[in-house]
């Protein structure tokens, strides 16, 4: 319903755009369609398919990535308005033979199925427990005058953007409150 | 999706100037609402004038001890910022209760006020919807119209505003800046959004090319005694079934000022100004705020689907002055 010639239309300079953007830690430079979401970019012209593409509406957060240190959704972001500014990925959260914190407790709680998810629900994670440590009050923050105190409910709270259809959510939780501690 | 030129403006005047120009270019806030509209086929603008980079992101303490808060100050920033959780729990409340985590890193302000209705007839390009393309019908009125408005609505369209935000702001006279080609101007919110009538798909008074710059919020110590409710199909992430943005003042037990507003009723958020009327001068009670919901409800018309809306809509408008008055 949605695609249609539009889709197919060569491309003319008026409607596409270099766009310099930093990479975990590497400066690439790419020519786009103004079209081409943050998300498919990564993915498709910068080859890093970490980051997942399930309901392409920014519903379920797979394609959760950091722009600027913040959490974000890929796929709702046009790659020309990030130029100039840097985006980390799930491959970005560790060395390319090592593991972050939060994600050996993704293995230790096993936290995670199928995996599709995990890669947003990983950067999420990462960027979450970034706002606790600023102080960042949720929904489920009893008194806004002091830093809440990262419950389990706050977790749920603050991690409802990330869907795990196999529904791997309690060892989510248990993952991300052992990262939080350590 | 349509193929569109992409404009990032110096300044306010620029982007104003480019959308005069240019008369399929829309503004581009965060992008989480119009992104996914572009990507459905709903909105089809070929010029998109990013205004994110514009010097509008600062929340400002004002010498009346109002609050000025940039346009395109991100929803995350401003549900965190210390005079925001102090001085206007209910502002902090609604952003919180809105959307996702990344979501709210991404929206500002202004798109906030600006996002359009999740009517899931609007959304499908496939549906007649008379917002959408004005003269094609509203396959909502008979249709599923469960999340859709009991208030105010038209035989055009019963579609309902989904912001938080926006309930939160009407309920505290927020003055709304803004930038057009004939210069800049003020427009209280009460007066900002339109009901629906023969015309939805004039959702605000804003002229064409107008961009909001600003919003003013007033002074108003009451407002540290305030709230937001907010009841959703789901705990999280979820649009309102409904919520209502109080702020309660007691003189001992008398009600000496009182602030509503309600969302998910109405094409627009919904001042609730007869309940207001009700409450004032009188002891508080959940009876009297119990009664005092009817009244505002009074000319509900409810859809095949939503009914349930009158009973809930009136029960969180008891706890939320009930949990009020009882702090």
């Amino acid at each position: 319903m949605q695609g249609g010639p539009e889709n197919t239309t060569t491309i003319d300079e008026r409607h596409s755009s270099r766009v310099t953007v930093e990479v975990n830690g590497v400066s690439r430079e790419v020519t786009l369609d103004n079209r081409t979401t943050l998300l498919d970019t990564l993915r498709e012209h910068l080859d890093l398919t970490g980051a997942k593409k399930g309901c392409d509406h920014g519903q379920c957060g797979s394609c959760t990535v950091l722009l600027d240190g913040r959490r974000v959704k890929s796929c709702l972001i046009f790659a020309v308005t990030v130029d100039g500014r840097s985006v980390v990925t799930v491959e970005g959260l560790a060395g390319p033979d090592e593991l972050s914190p939060l994600q050996a407790a993704f293995i230790a709680h096993d936290a995670f199925q199928c995996g599709y998810c995990t890669p947003g629900q990983l950067c999420s994670a990462r960027g979450m427990l970034d706002e606790v440590s600023r102080g960042w009050p949720s929904a489920v923050t009893g008194d806004l005058s002091t830093p809440a105190a990262l419950t389990d409910a706050e977790i749920r709270e603050r991690m409802a953007g990330n869907l795990c259809r196999c529904a791997a959510y309690p060892h989510i939780v248990a993952a991300v409150r052992e990262a939080a501690s350590s | 999706m349509r193929a569109f030129r992409y404009h990032r403006p110096a300044d306010v005047a620029e982007a104003v100037a480019v959308l005069a120009a240019e008369p399929q270019a829309a503004y581009l806030g965060g992008g989480t609402n119009l992104v996914d509209l572009m990507k459905l086929g709903v909105q089809r603008p070929d010029v998109l004038v990013d205004v994110t980079r514009l010097p509008l992101d600062t929340v400002e303490e004002l010498p009346d001890g109002g609050l000025r808060i940039g346009a395109t100050v991100r929803n995350s920033d401003l549900a965190a910022h210390p005079v925001v959780r102090r001085d206007y729990p209910v502002l902090a409340r609604a952003l919180l209760a809105a959307a996702s985590g990344q979501l709210r890193n991404m929206a500002t302000t202004g798109g906030n006020l600006l996002q359009r209705t999740r009517c899931v007839y609007f959304q499908d390009t496939g549906k007649a919807c008379n917002k959408r393309e004005p003269g094609s019908g509203c396959a909502a009125l008979h249709g599923q119209n469960r999340d859709l408005a009991v208030l105010d609505w038209s035989e055009q369209c019963v579609a309902t505003h989904p912001s938080d935000l926006a309930v939160a702001l009407a309920a505290l006279d927020t003055v709304v800046e803004v930038h057009g080609s004939d210069g800049a101007r003020d427009i209280p919110i009460a007066d900002l959004y339109r009901s629906p009538g023969t015309h939805p798909e004039r959702e605000t008074t804003l002229a064409r090319g107008a961009l909001i710059t600003a919003v003013r919020v007033p002074p108003l110590p009451a407002a540290r005694r305030s709230t937001y409710l907010k009841v959703r199909d789901r705990a999280s992430f979820a649009f309102a079934a409904g919520s209502v943005a109080a702020v309660l003042d007691l003189d001992g037990d008398v009600v000496r000022d009182v602030r509503l507003a309600y969302g998910a009723v109405a094409h627009r958020p919904w001042r609730a100004y007869r309940a207001e009327e009700e409450l004032r001068g009188r002891p508080f009670s959940p009876e009297l705020a119990a009664r005092a919901a009817d009244a505002e409800l009074a000319e509900a018309r409810p859809l095949r689907h939503n009914g349930f809306k009158l009973p809930l809509t009136r029960a969180i408008t008891v706890r939320a002055l009930t949990e009020l008055a009882s702090s």
